[in-house]
């Protein structure tokens, strides 16, 4: 058994090293916290998103280039159909409550990228009907 | 609906646009392809609807019942010949979609996360302007093409001093409010820009001829999926990444058959000032005093009635005079003597890629008749008669031989190898290139002066 005095010694001495360990702690997290929240959203979804363009690119590349000539309008049509998906940031722009430039300038997009939506795919599905084979 | 469910939608939604192009490699598949781009449609905008961003619907029902009307109505009246400019008109909307969603992130920036009014982030906003500017030049440039192909601007190439010097003026000027606009972020700033970016897309297309339209056409559905990319970044939505990738790389390529058919390089195409429009008598040597071989409608039907073999080469005067149904009508009649009728098309043969597959579908030609110019050529040497319907320039020989010639090196059609040559025109006008055709004066060659329509059903009553 210890006396007294050196136990308190000791607990003192403990408390400051817990004291130590919860600030390193606090600063640790903030470390964690910035690394998470910076670059997550400043760099690395730019990379990411890069990538993902690059790929659709080249997919778009190797698909395109099989569509046979004789069908080059259709393509033309239902690209522009399928290009007015631009239409998901427009419902983004005019979902929020109460009335705003936004919201006006988001109206203004889904009423013309639906346009072409119903216009295109219709247009292009009359073309492709037409094409048949010899009787 | 959680983020990552809607990503994943999303992505399903991204495969079927993959899909729905992929299913154009043959006719047999197109038409499920369409239905999986109307589907992938309906999964990007239900997801939507459905996240948490979206709480107010009654706009955009009204929005989407609107354009859906609109929509519905346009495609299901258009004719078939107005495609080219019917396919414009839509390329103009999804650029001033692309600029009204830009202008909707400019102001009110939380609802897509990329921080708040005053303080966007700067990868945002470069993100941002390029689709904005991108949208815009497609939006005037679109509405330009739409004006020449329906008739209301003239078709020929407008072309003026200095016109490229404020081209590349103003295209500088946009990368400096471009820059501008990433620092200050000041709205005044990003109205300059949008002027800027329509009267850029303005002037890039005015200069541009008639006849260029398919390679214009292709060019801005190009542009309109790189301005959909461009909002695709700045949203962070993968979906319309892929999807503008898509579109973009489709009309480049388009772009890029266009161009080959003619032999003229994309920016040849661009700076413009290429060609007459037709019309115009070619001012050469030795018209008044060549002899041209003029024949009527019994003379072609007894030609093509005693021929084995006869191979259709339609042009743009075909479409302008609707004479795909007549035309089709007579290629019966032949076909029940016993002739061998087949079509051959030349790439840029029309205003739009495919343009005259199209017509001749609509009139219920099979499409295992219509050969593209690859498969044809040889076949012409072996063929008694070559039937050219409203096309000049893409039969022309001098684009094999004559180095000094406009469109030299310009893979053409070998009508010239066959027995007979017919040409039905309205007159002895040159062509778009503004060149005059060797072929008309020919021994082998006969013209068939008058309306391609009339002609065909002149054709069809003497064939009966």
């Amino acid at each position: 058994m210890a006396d007294p005095a050196s136990l308190v010694e000791r607990a003192g001495e403990l408390a400051g090293n817990a004291d130590t360990l919860a600030h390193n702690l606090t600063l640790f997290a903030r470390q964690l916290t910035t690394a998470q929240t910076a670059p997550a959203v400043a760099e690395t979804p730019f990379v990411f998103e890069l990538t993902v363009f690059v790929l659709a690119v080249f997919v778009g590349y190797y698909v395109v280039w099989r569509v046979t000539p004789a069908l080059h309008s259709p393509l033309m049509s239902v690209t522009n159909a399928i290009s007015s998906v631009i239409i998901v940031g427009a419902l983004i722009a005019a979902g929020p409550l109460g009335v705003s430039l936004a919201k006006v300038m988001g109206f203004v997009a889904v009423t013309l990228a639906a346009v072409n939506i119903f216009g295109g795919f219709i247009v292009t599905q009359r073309m492709l009907q037409m094409f048949q084979r010899k009787r | 609906m959680s983020e990552s469910l809607s990503a994943f939608f999303y992505l399903i939604a991204s495969i079927c646009f993959i899909m729905a192009l992929r299913g154009l490699s043959s006719p047999e598949t197109a038409r499920t392809g369409n239905l999986y781009g109307i589907a992938g449609m309906v999964i990007a905008v239900v997801t939507t609807l459905l996240s948490p961003h979206v709480v107010s619907f009654w706009l955009i029902i009204l929005g989407i019942l609107i354009g859906g009307a609109i929509g519905t109505v346009i495609a299901l009246r258009i004719q078939m010949t107005a495609l080219p400019q019917l396919v414009a008109a839509f390329h103009s909307l999804v650029g001033l979609a692309a600029v009204c969603v830009a202008a909707a992130a400019f102001s009110f920036p939380e609802s897509y996360g990329i921080g708040v009014r005053g303080s966007i982030h700067r990868g945002s906003l470069v993100e941002m302007s390029l689709g904005m500017a991108i949208g815009a030049i497609t939006f005037t440039g679109s509405v330009v093409a739409f004006g020449k192909l329906q008739g209301l601007v003239s078709g020929r190439p407008l072309v003026f001093p200095g016109q490229h010097l404020i081209n590349v003026a103003l295209g500088a000027l946009l990368i400096l409010l471009i820059a501008l606009f990433v620092s200050t972020e000041g709205a005044p700033v990003f109205v300059l820009l949008l002027a800027a970016s329509l009267a850029l897309g303005f002037l890039l297309i005015l200069p541009i001829g008639g006849a260029d339209m398919p390679v214009v056409i292709s060019m801005l559905n190009s542009y309109s999926g790189w301005a959909a990319a461009g909002i695709g970044f700045t949203l962070s939505n993968s979906l319309l990444i892929i999807t503008g990738a898509l579109v973009g790389s489709s009309g480049a390529i388009l772009s890029y058959i266009m161009c080959r058919g003619m032999n003229r390089s994309i920016v040849n195409v661009i700076l413009g000032g290429f060609g007459t429009e037709g019309g115009t008598v070619a001012a050469g040597a030795g018209i008044g005093d060549r002899v041209v071989k003029s024949g009527s409608a019994e003379d072609a039907a007894f030609i093509m009635k005693n021929a084995s073999s006869v191979i259709v080469v339609p042009g743009y005067g075909m479409a302008v005079a609707q004479a795909q149904h007549a035309l089709r009508e007579m290629a019966d009649m032949l076909k029940k003597d016993g002739v061998n009728v087949r079509y051959a098309i030349h790439p840029v043969a029309g205003r739009m890629p495919g343009h005259m597959n199209v017509l001749l579908a609509e009139a219920n030609v099979p499409y295992d008749e219509v050969f593209e110019l690859d498969e044809i050529n040889r076949d012409f040497a072996s063929t008694d008669v070559a039937f050219v319907i409203g096309a000049n320039d893409i039969t022309n020989p001098a684009a094999k031989t004559d180095h000094s010639s406009p469109i030299y090196g310009m893979p053409v059609l070998d009508v010239d190898h066959a027995k007979t040559v017919l040409f039905v025109k309205r007159s002895m006008a040159s062509g778009y290139a503004g060149v005059e055709n060797e072929l008309f004066y020919r021994d082998n060659t006969m013209m068939l002066f008058g309306d391609a329509k009339k002609m065909c059903e002149e054709i069809v009553k003497a064939l009966e």
